[in-house]
Order: C-alpha cells, then structure tokens, then sequence
C-alpha cells in the first residue's frame, strides 16, 4: 500500500496526486513511468511520472479521469492509500544537448512533457515549451514550466487564453518566424501527436513522442503494448515509451487503443452507477441522523 | 503391505485420478483433476515394488527421495511422506500438478517397464494436499542462522525453489518479484483449472513461514540494479524466467483480437478478467466467438481450453506439424480434446486478416506436409504448393515460446548473455561470469518446464550455499574443489 500525502485537482477532471514511494522517488529518471493499482483487483493503470522529491520520498502523478480506474483514483484524497505502484518503467528520455528544444504537452500531456522539458532546461538547452488545452481551464502546469523553460506558449482551441488553436498553430508560426529548432518532444493525445508529427516531418526537425498503449505487467511480459514503428513491431513498455515521432504508425496505435473501448464504458457506468448508490445511501443515512 | 511380494504389487491397476467431467469442466475454471481418495493413494503406492537401485530419482530434476516417500504413503503415513518431499521440493502440491511425469520419473519407473508406472505424481500431489487440508504446511528444519544474505531476482519456479533450499541451509534469503503476486508462470501463466492458485498461494506462505522474504512490485534493473543489490547482498541468484513473448512475424499480428498467450493468459489468471466487471481488467469477449491458438506446447493447451471456458464457440489448436511433435503433456492434449478442442495440424500462418478499423476476423493458413527429416531427425513440415485455407477468427492467441527479457541485461552491462540474450551459467553450479551471482530457469535455457527451472534453483542453491561458506571457492577450477572435498572426507 502506498499513501498519498497531497491531492488536488488541477483542471476539471485532471488530479495531480503525490504518493510514498521514496525508492521510484530516487531512482526515476525524465520519461519512465508507474504503475498503479488503485485496489486488489485493481487495473494496473500505467502513469506518467510527473515529478519526484527525494527528501519527502514522493512521486507526482498527474491523472486524468477517463475510464473507471482512473476516475476512481481521482476520487482519492490526501490521507488514502492506492494498493500499489511498481515502477519507475521504461526507459528514460534521451537527453542531450540540441540547442533550441521545443516541448510541445497537450492536455494532460504536459505533466509528462515536463520532467522532460526540465531535463532538456539542465542539459543547457533554450527551452521553448507549447503547451496546450481546449480551453483555459485545461492548460495545467504553466508556472511550472515557465521554471523550465526559456519562452512559454499556452494555446487553446477555442481562444479563452493564449494563442486560439492547436498546438501545431503554433508550432508552425514559430518555424514560420524562422526559429531555428534542433529538437521537439511532443506528448498529449495520439491526434495532436501525430499531427506534430507529419508537420516537423516536412521541415524534418527532430521529433520524439511518447506512447500511451494498453498495457498490463510494463516489464515485456504480456506484449499487449506492442507498437508498430519503422515498420518493426516494438513492446512499448521497454523499448520506449518515447520513439522517433515520424517512424510510429500513429493508425494502428488509435485503433489499438480502441479495443476495450466497450468494456471501459460498460465498466464506467457500472461503477457510477455503485458510485452514486452508495453516495446516495450515505446521504439518506446522514438525514435519517439528523 | 509388507507381505506383498512384488509379483502382488505388479497386479494392482495403476489407479485412475477422478476427474471433472469434460461436459460440465470446459464451464468452469475449477480443477479438473480431483486427486486420490486416501484409498486409492495406498493402494497406488503399493505398486511400487521399492527397487534397491531405484531409477525415478535421478529422473526427477529435484531429486526426490521418491520411494521413500512412496512408501510412508503405504503406511498411512501422509505427514512423513510430505515431510519427505518438502526435504527435496519447495513446491510439491505444484509439481504434483504440473509436472510432465511421464517424461521423468515416472519415465524410467521399473515398474513401467512390464505395465503402467506407479503415479508418482498423483501421489506427490495427494501427500502434499493431505497435509495443507489437514494439518496446515508444516515448516522444515532449519540449519542455524548463517548471517548470510541472498537476494533471489524473481518470483518464479526457479527462485521459489531456490529459496525453499537456500533457507533451510540458514541463511537470510529475500525474493524480489516485479509484479503484485508472487509465482510467477504459476499466477499469472498456468490457468486455475490445472493449477489453482490457493494452492500456490500456500506454499508460497509456506516459505514465508519458513523465514524467506518476499517483495512484490520490486523490478530489479530499474528500482535497484544487480550491482546495487551486490552491495547489500552476499549473493544474487538471477531466476527472472523468459518472458518476451514471440510474435508470429506474419502480416496482421497488430489487429484487435490478436494476443500472445501471455497477454491472454495474465489478463485471465492474475487480473481475473473472467470476472469482469467485478474485476477490472477487461478482455475480448469470446463468447459465442471463434479463438484459434498457435502452438502446440502447455501454454497453448492452456490457452485454449481457458478459452472454451470464457465461452467461445470454437477453440482451435493450429499447429505446423503433426500431434506427436506436440510438446504439450499428453495428458493436456487428452484433456483438450475431451472438452472439445479442435486441432488443426500441419498448418502455418501466412496472414492476419482484419476489417478497416482494425479487428481480426481471419487467419489465412498455409497446409504443409511432412518432407525429409531434418538434422534433428524430425520429419520438417514443407509447404504444400497452393494449398491455402483462410479460417474465420475473431480471436487469436500466440504460444509460440518467449525470448529472454532484456531488463537486467540491458541494466547489467558486465552480465555475459548469448546472442539470444540467455545468461550464460556454468551448468554444473549456476554461476554467471560475475561473482557472486548466479542464475538460473528459463532466462538460462529459455522457455521450458516448471520443474527444470526448479531443479536450476536447487543446483543454484548448493552452489550458492558452498560461495556463501567459502567465498574463494569461487575462483577455484572444479577438479580443485573435487579434491579439496577428496581431502575433506
């Protein structure tokens, strides 16, 4: 069991939670990930490893709630414990220096794209970071990676804040005002990748990408998170995450993704459906008390 | 008993294991073998005629002390015949399970040579169930304490065995497991209905109560390198099994519906996704669906059948050469066809075939015949020219084996590997290029048997305990230890 000391949500639907496990805390590295198991008979949900405090002996993971695992972890607090995180997996991101490094997260990507962005800061390099949402609620971490980084763009869909569009809008008017880039990290969902992707492919700059398959042990056991890049089937889970963006084959990996798409909803729904039960029945219990 | 003379003994009828009947056990996950009646165990270990020089020892792996055993049984004596086993077996309620007999004790039985061989197996799995149903597993002698501490890198068969010797020779042994349970093959590969995992789950707790260590979710390589483990450890033994699953290599392999036997069998047996909802972990749903299995070994008999069990219409065994190839136990085979296993022999697949979002819905299957033999001296399956069959599948399940996982290798720089990526050992000790450590399982021989991967673990742990106790010995050339035990004696 391991004990989360902090909690809170970010932006709607997305939790940043800190956890005891002072020995991943120490030993992670930019780019690997946990997993987690949020009860016995628990999912092993894989996780992003956002941040570490070696002295507190903590991990930070920025979770966001989409199927019945991860909702229920969100419905978690300061003082609960999840039954389990085995990690850090996968191998770390590669860092260097490149020069000029743009680090582009959407979504809930840019909890992962920071460790990164922050590695890249220390490798020396100038540090641009593109960091995207639908709206203004849903830009998370900007004071954090402004710490990281040497120019800062949020960008929206709908224009509530920052640049008004994608985060390749955005992108592309930097290339287009002749920012000479050595290196862009790209990390936030498959289409956003993939767009970045064929985008830094025609002025062929450097990019990486980290997947988010299905997975279930994270050590190369199940090979359920294979991956198709440079035409070469790959386990996710250690030969990655992060792989050169213009050789994965962003197709297969959204239809991938789509597989237990069925049984998430109907194991959502159910778990609602108890949620709000026993929300109710503790409800009634407490006027019956009154 | 003592009266019987051989003659008698060889006219007992080797005596059958109740079973649950293939209609009903092909809808459910419960074991399908029942095990002996106290009866039924005396009278079957009366037919063993007690040879002076018996052969079955040397055929098993562990070596167990079989007739002696064999021979507490014919007397009632149920606590001292599992008290006999646990000397030699971590794992007896286990390897009375799932170990192919046939191929080792039970293949050399004298008794086997004129009728059937005495079932060693069932009676190595009827003393050990005896005493955890009726007295609990009782802890075995232990040396005193030698103030030495062993790290074991996995939890599986290997290790398992190897802690079970290593801390009835005293010393402080701590097993590191990557994943939630401890086992290994044994939760998360073999199925509940050949292995129920109570069962391992109690002689795991056996070694616990007998002072071995376990931590779950501890990946070696990535939380603590072997080097780092060195530091705090007086010796290592490396028993992380194979576990990188083969792909077919044939177009297709990535579609929806397409699973190793790994993949498949994890999400049934360590996530319990036959139970989902209740349990998380989703899986394809196979009701009324068509699943073919590539492979013809254990883990493809496994796969299979726990596929009829989730439900599916057809389950199919599509295997390259003929039924006696097959590596699975013939027991396994048997049981598979009596619960409606189609097979499917001398076919390979060519392709893959899914629809445009990405689900499998054929498999394109090349016939083959059998041509000249090859160096081996098996008939190789040869293509037959044009002959191409495409099977409708929703569902299909690689076992074709499992490369080495590349983990501690990649983490272990110094760590001699083959070209496969198998840690090269001495065979006789265990011992890796690096001292200190050892290793042993699948991840030396690559995919095999549960019990071999034991028998690695005790060989590993003699070696372990003679380094622990004279750390020169290390350096030493075998022939110069052979003579310093010479001289010993």
């Amino acid at each position: 069991m391991n004990k989360i000391i902090e909690a809170k949500f970010i932006a709607p639907e997305i939790k940043l939670l800190k956890i005891i496990a002072p020995k991943i805390a120490e030993k992670r590295k930019p780019g690997q990930f946990v997993i987690v198991r949020v009860h016995d008979g628990g999912e092993r949900i894989p996780l992003t490893i956002a941040d570490s405090d070696i002295d507190l002996g903590t991990i930070t993971i920025i979770v966001q709630g989409v199927g019945k695992s991860t909702k229920h972890l969100n419905m978690l607090n300061a003082g609960d414990y999840v039954q389990d995180v085995v990690g850090p997996l996968g191998k770390p991101s590669h860092i260097e220096y490149f020069g000029t490094a743009v680090s582009i997260g959407g979504g809930v990507g840019t909890a992962i794209a920071y460790p990164t962005a922050k590695a890249l800061k220390d490798a020396g390099n100038y540090v641009i970071s593109i960091i995207g949402g639908r709206s203004k609620e849903y830009v998370i971490l900007e004071d954090e990676m402004r710490k990281v980084s040497d120019e800062v763009y949020p960008t929206t869909d709908d224009g509530s804040y920052g640049y008004h569009g994608f985060v390749t809008g955005k992108l592309l008017e930097l290339i287009d005002a002749g920012t000479k880039i050595d290196f862009i990290l790209a990390i936030g969902p498959i289409p956003m990748m993939s767009a970045v992707a064929n985008l830094t492919k025609k002025y062929n700059i450097k990019t990486v990408v980290s997947l988010n398959p299905i997975m279930v042990d994270g050590t190369g056991m199940c090979g359920g998170c294979r991956a198709i890049v440079n035409d070469k089937t790959v386990f996710v889970c250690v030969d990655g995450p992060e792989f050169d963006a213009h050789q994965v084959n962003f197709d297969i990996l959204t239809k991938r993704n789509r597989m237990y798409l069925l049984q998430e909803q109907h194991s959502l729904e159910s778990f609602m459906c108890n949620y709000d039960k026993m929300f109710f029945s503790e409800l009634k219990e407490q006027k019956e008390k009154v | 008993m003592e009266g019987l003379s051989p003659k008698e003994r060889m006219k007992i009828p080797r005596q059958h294991i109740p079973e649950q009947d293939p209609e009903v056990r092909k809808t459910n996950f419960k074991e399908v073998n029942l095990g002996y009646t106290e009866e039924m165990a005396i009278l079957e270990a009366q037919r063993c005629i007690m040879c002076k020089n018996p052969l079955c020892i040397a055929g098993c792996p562990v070596a167990v002390k079989i007739p002696d055993f064999i021979k507490m049984i014919t007397e009632g004596k149920f606590r001292e015949a599992a008290a006999i086993l646990k000397e030699d077996n971590a794992l007896p309620a286990v390897c009375g399970r799932v170990c192919p007999q046939e191929d080792q004790c039970e293949k050399v039985c004298v008794v086997g040579k004129k009728i059937k061989p005495v079932a060693i197996g069932h009676l190595e799995r009827f003393a050990s169930d005896w005493e955890r149903e009726n007295i609990g597993i009782q802890i075995p002698t232990i040396k005193d304490k030698s103030g030495k501490k062993v790290a074991l890198v996995g939890g599986g068969p290997a290790a398992l065995s190897c802690a079970g010797d290593l801390i009835q020779m005293g010393h402080d042994v701590t097993v590191f497991e990557a994943l939630h349970d401890i086992g290994g093959v044994l939760v998360y590969g073999i199925p509940e209905f050949r292995l129920p995992k109570t069962i391992v789950k109690a002689e795991v707790e056996g070694l616990e109560q007998s002072g071995v260590k376990f931590e779950k979710n501890y990946v070696i390589g990535l939380m603590e390198t072997v080097d780092e483990l060195l530091e705090r450890f007086d010796a290592i033994f490396i028993g992380v099994g194979a576990g990188l699953p083969y792909f077919l290599n044939v177009p297709g392999e990535h579609l929806n519906g397409v699973y190793s036997a790994n993949e498949f069998l994890t999400r049934v047996n360590l996530m319990k996704a036959y139970d989902f909802p209740r349990y998380d972990t989703p899986m394809f749903d196979v009701k009324g669906r068509n699943v073919v299995v590539f492979g013809g070994g254990n883990t493809a008999m496994d796969a299979v059948r726990t596929s009829l069990r989730l439900g599916a219409k057809r389950g199919i065994i599509a295997y390259r050469r003929t039924e006696a190839e097959m590596p699975a136990r013939i027991e396994e085979i048997q049981h598979a066809k009596e619960e409606g296993v189609e097979f499917m022999l001398l076919v390979a697949p060519l392709e893959l075939i899914g629809d445009e979002e990405g689900w499998l819905k054929s498999v394109k299957l090349q016939k083959m015949e059998l041509g000249e033999p090859d160096a081996s001296g098996r008939r190789r399956p040869v293509p037959i020219e044009g002959a191409i069959e495409i099977l409708p599948v929703d569902v299909a399940v690689v076992a074709i084996g499992n490369g080495s996982n590349p983990i501690i290798s990649q983490t272990t720089p110094d760590l001699k590997v083959n070209k496969w990526g198998n840690i090269i050992v001495d065979k006789d000790t265990m011992k890796t290029n690096k001292r200190g450590v050892f290793a042993g399982g699948d991840i030396v021989t690559g995919g095999a048997t549960v019990i071999l991967a034991m028998g690695a673990g005790r060989t590993a742990a003699k070696a372990i305990d003679e380094y622990l106790r004279d750390p020169d010995s290390w350096d030493r050339p075998k022939a110069q230890q052979e003579e310093l035990a010479e001289t010993t004696k």
